[in-house]
């Protein structure tokens, strides 16, 4: 891959892999502790902490490694992650019951800054981005 | 948990980020200056880590200490890691890694306040 062409990883994609990276830790840390000290309390809740945790690290993961294939996978991850965010989001005001405690996800990640809503959608523009450059 | 360290981190954080916005407005590199910002910042978290630990050693409240610490080491942690990410990246992008790692360690700090106070995770 010749130096003047964006890799996954640089440009603004170094800024967006610092993002999943911190989110990747966090809630893999958040999503254990709560696992770990009181899963019944709320499972589902907890279950979404864990499976955003698993999609953020397989999305830096991708970012970091870059070439076609991690680049398929990273699109995955995005479109899950927002698929995920906006539901949850939906839901966490909807059926507040579901949710007697917090994900990263919900209330469309406003204990977050919004950023677990802003995050997919930039990936996602990134990793368009980077296709088009290649494809010139 | 001593206050005044908590404003500390927040004047220190605070002044880093407003040089880093501006940077990144201008489209200027961040410079010695800014690393030597950071360096302060850093230093007043690497300081709360260790007058952290002895009030939670010393304290009567009901907090969540491996939570505490946890929240502790990671504010700390943000600062070395984003400079480092930067330096690769010495244009905009680099200074947004920079700002984005100060954001990190306003928000860390926020849930180091609430844990403190006997929120869990």
């Amino acid at each position: 891959m010749p130096d003047d062409r964006p890799t996954l990883s640089s440009g603004w994609g170094r800024a967006l892999v610092f993002v999943y990276g911190v989110f990747a830790v966090a809630a893999t840390g958040r999503s254990l502790v709560q696992l770990g000290t009181d899963a019944g309390k709320a499972p589902l809740a907890y279950s979404l902490s864990l499976l955003a945790a698993v999609i953020y690290l397989v999305a830096t993961t991708c970012l970091l490694a870059g070439g076609r294939r991690a680049w398929t996978v990273a699109v995955v991850a995005c479109t899950v992650e927002l698929v995920g965010v906006l539901s949850v989001g939906v839901l966490s005001y909807v059926a507040t019951d579901l949710f007697p405690d917090k994900t990263v996800w919900s209330h469309f990640g406003q204990g977050y800054a919004y950023f677990p809503l802003v995050l997919p959608l930039a990936g996602l523009a990134w990793l368009r981005h980077v296709r088009d450059a290649h494809n010139e | 948990m001593a206050n005044w360290l908590e404003v500390l981190v927040y004047v220190t954080a605070g002044t880093t980020a407003i040089v880093t916005v501006i940077l990144l407005v201008r489209d200027r590199p961040a410079g010695d200056p800014v690393y030597l910002m950071l360096g302060v910042a850093e230093l007043v978290l690497v300081v709360q880590v260790v007058a952290g630990s002895i009030a939670l050693a010393n304290t009567d409240r009901d907090v969540s200490g491996v939570l505490f610490v946890s929240y502790l080491v990671g504010v700390a942690l943000a600062l070395p890691v984003g400079a480092f990410w930067s330096l690769a990246e010495r244009n905009r992008a680099g200074t947004a890694v920079l700002l984005l790692a100060i954001l990190t360690v306003v928000g860390l700090e926020l849930r180091l306040h609430a844990i403190w106070g006997g929120a869990g995770a």
